[in-house]
């Protein structure tokens, strides 16, 4: 009995100690929830330096029509009930006026249809799964999903490079690399062209020698490679070796620093789809690379890009709402026009999904980066899949 | 008063109160928030419950918890979206139609998960020892990849869609039906052969216990229970991914049952509930959360080893067959109602020439 009167005690205490008063004011709660710690704690981290500098900018030119920005950042430590649970606390507790995240799809996934239940507008700034949008109306996205950054692929090889046969590397296990894979087929033989091979590795293979000789035999003009730039570095790397002389093309997966360290010289001349270049000369680009660099001494990647625009679209939509009211601003949000980010002109379409150009990045001697052109995916060469819903279920008695 | 009566009353009082709290915590008369947490905890009480019986109680080393649970879940979930919903509808759809959907879907998940148990335990658990908890890492692992590569559940994607129930009433009865199978178990004279098995293997087979039989017999009830807590859990959100399923799960549910106290389960419901609330709490304390969160369990574990309510008994056990010397029963754990007679008075004897205790 003493036990289980101690077990009680203990966890009324603990209950009690996570209750902490409502924050109140007069300021502009923006909830932030990314995976600071775990597995993919630095795509988190990135997105959050990115969202705090935008708020501090904004803060620092006087807040939102007078409010400063308030950032009530959590971490989820890359679990996607947790991520549930934050948002969960950001929309009754803390009574936020509009929610920011997350990085990967899966905790987009989950914790969505809580803000859609309480009609709090979420933006996610890179979780690229078609289905995180479908949760609601009050879901935004703003970069591109995986089908059109395939279309793009497939697109720039078919008409840029003019190429009429082509071969595909894909990475079998990866949900990512075959998703690509999928589309990137479908386009580009709709548009003229033809797979001449298609071979598998896995990630963390070290030897593709095998592949790469039966890829030569079959002579393609260009390759895919829709993988992570660790291994497609060495693919590069073996692929010269072997005379393969074709550019490789692929996806933002292959955006690292590090990709260069692994492949060298063997990447000049290929290509792949990003988000942005910070070697993009547009002088908004410019300064928000030499910012973030004077903050946080490095370069920003895709996250930090996407995720600081992510915060600017929503404080524009906030500034341009009637009322903090959640329906409010989630009109303003999906009447966001052309709205001038680092990434690009973002329109949010029917689905609140982005429509933007994708910037086609050439890699130059020495590991800096061209853009090559910006591609806007043309309606036809849109693939079927990215408009295809999977069947939906009606939830249950919440 | 009879017996069953006297259980009957108790029961009934129990789905009483359980009813009595979901209506009040459906009428959002306390912020979800919080509401949430509880019903977390609730799921972490059933998990912990169910693999105390076999690493508690029973002293088998099983890591693959979370295996078992995303054998249940992803099969009650795929029951729920491919038929329950049907199902329900057909029943009128309303309150009724729903009970007895996602209580087909719970049989379902807790039935899988079995199933994957009693694979899992008939090879292994002929063994001695440490292989245990090299095969169940294994599944673990195996079933993660599985659910990647399997389209009609998402496969990587995640899987969603599924009806979402967040019932505080259904939650709290697995955990209390959960909490009572365990208790009777322990209580029961299998549960007494399990200690014994726990205590010295070796002894309880020449006492005349089928230690593999027995062994088999927790490790799926025990499966089957974690499959039903992997229901709760598929249905809280509506979306399933492997990543929730990797072995760090497992290894998180492996520490309440010891930071509650191995062999308590009392310890385990309490252990359950610190380390579901626990990281909630600290949210105050931004980035030095988890670094306090694993602070607390450090300084815990060295304060208190047998676990905030564990009895010595399971940890003497164990020790006793890390270093193969019998331990001197004198000072025996002073709290321990779980600690059967039966073998309190074990004859202390080294290892039989050859054969290895561990």
């Amino acid at each position: 009995m003493k036990r289980i009167l101690l077990a009680l005690i203990l966890s009324v205490s603990l209950f009690s100690a996570c209750t902490n008063p409502g924050a109140g004011g007069d300021k502009v709660r923006v909830g932030v929830f990314m995976s600071l710690t775990g597995s993919t704690a630095n795509f988190g981290i990135s997105s959050v330096n990115g969202i705090q500098m935008a708020a501090d900018e904004i803060n620092a030119a006087g807040g939102i029509n007078g409010k400063q920005v308030e950032l009530l950042v959590q971490d989820d430590r890359s679990d996607a009930s947790e991520a549930a649970t934050i948002v969960t606390k950001f929309v009754t507790q803390d009574q936020v006026h509009a929610i920011l995240g997350e990085v990967a799809s899966s905790r987009s996934i989950a914790a969505a249809p809580i803000a859609q239940n309480a009609k709090i507008p979420m933006l996610t700034p890179s979780s690229t799964n078609p289905e995180v949008t479908k949760k609601g109306d009050f879901i935004f996205r703003s970069c591109f999903i995986d089908p059109v950054q395939g279309a793009a692929i497939a697109q720039f090889a078919a008409k840029t490079l003019n190429a009429k046969s082509a071969a595909i590397m894909v990475d079998r296990k990866n949900d990512y690399s075959t998703g690509l894979e999928k589309v990137i087929n479908e386009v580009f033989t709709r548009m003229g062209g033809k797979i001449v091979a298609v071979q598998s590795y896995q990630e963390g293979d070290q030897d593709f020698n095998a592949q790469l000789t039966s890829l030569k035999g079959s002579n393609p003009e260009v390759i895919f490679v829709p993988g992570y730039y660790n291994d497609v570095g060495l693919i590069a790397k073996q692929a010269r070796d072997k005379g393969i002389t074709v550019p490789l093309i692929g996806g933002d997966g292959w955006d690292s620093t590090q990709l260069y360290a692994i492949g060298g010289t063997a990447l000049n001349g290929s290509y792949f789809t990003n988000h942005y270049s910070p070697y993009d000369t547009d002088p908004k680009v410019q300064k928000f690379v030499n910012d973030y660099k004077a903050r946080h001494n490095s370069l920003p990647d895709a996250l930090a890009a996407t995720a600081y625009d992510a915060a600017k679209i929503m404080f524009d939509a906030i500034k341009r709402a009637p009322s903090l009211e959640g329906p409010a601003i989630r009109d303003a949000l999906a009447a966001t026009k052309e709205f001038p980010g680092v990434t690009g002109a973002v329109t949010f379409n029917e689905n609140r999904d982005a429509v933007k150009p994708i910037v086609m990045i050439e890699i130059k001697d020495g590991g800096t980066y061209a853009v090559k052109e910006r591609v806007t995916v043309e309606g036809a060469a849109l693939p079927t899949a990215a408009n295809a819903a999977p069947p939906t279920v009606a939830p249950a008695n919440e | 008063m009879p017996r069953y009566l006297r259980n009957l009353i108790i029961a009934l009082v129990v789905i009483a109160v359980l009813i009595g709290l979901d209506f009040v915590f459906q009428g959002r008369m306390l912020n979800p928030y919080f509401v949430r947490i509880l019903m977390l905890s609730g799921i972490a009480i059933t998990l912990a419950v169910s693999l105390n019986l076999i690493n508690g109680f029973t002293g088998q080393f099983s890591i693959g918890h979370a295996g078992f649970m995303a054998v249940g879940a992803y099969s009650s979930a795929y029951f729920s979206v491919n038929y329950g919903v049907n199902l329900a509808n057909s029943l009128g759809g309303g309150k009724v139609g729903w009970v007895v959907a996602l209580l087909v879907s719970t049989l379902i998940g807790a039935f899988f998960a079995g199933l994957a148990g009693l694979a899992v335990g008939i090879p292994s658990l002929r063994l001695r020892g440490d292989y245990l908890a090299i095969v169940t890492l294994g599944f673990g692992q195996i079933i993660v990849v599985f659910l990647n590569n399997i389209e009609a559940v998402g496969g990587a994607r995640g899987y969603s869609g599924i009806p979402i129930v967040k019932s505080f009433f259904w939650i709290f009865l697995v955990a209390v039906l959960t909490i009572v199978i365990v208790y009777n178990i322990v209580n029961s004279a299998f549960g007494r052969a399990l200690i014994s098995i726990r205590e010295d293997e070796l002894a309880a087979e020449a006492m005349g216990v089928n230690t593999t039989r027995y062994k088999v017999m927790a490790f799926v009830i025990s499966s089957a229970l974690a499959g039903a807590g992997g229901v709760l859990l598929a249905h809280f959100d509506g979306y399933l991914n492997p990543k929730s399923f990797e072995f760090i799960k497992s290894f998180e549910i492996l520490i309440m049952i010891i930071l509650g106290g191995l062999g308590s389960i009392v310890g385990s419901v309490l252990g359950a509930i610190v380390l579901t609330v626990l990281p909630e709490a600290l949210r105050g304390f931004a980035e030095y959360r988890m670094v306090i969160y694993s602070l607390l369990l450090i300084i815990l574990m060295i304060t208190r080893p047998q676990g905030l309510l564990g009895s010595t008994g399971p940890l003497k056990a164990w020790r006793k067959r890390r270093k193969l010397t019998a331990e001197n029963a004198g000072g025996g754990p002073a709290a321990a109602p779980t600690s059967p007679s039966t073998v309190a008075t074990q004859p202390e004897r080294p290892a039989p020439g050859g054969e290895n205790l561990r």
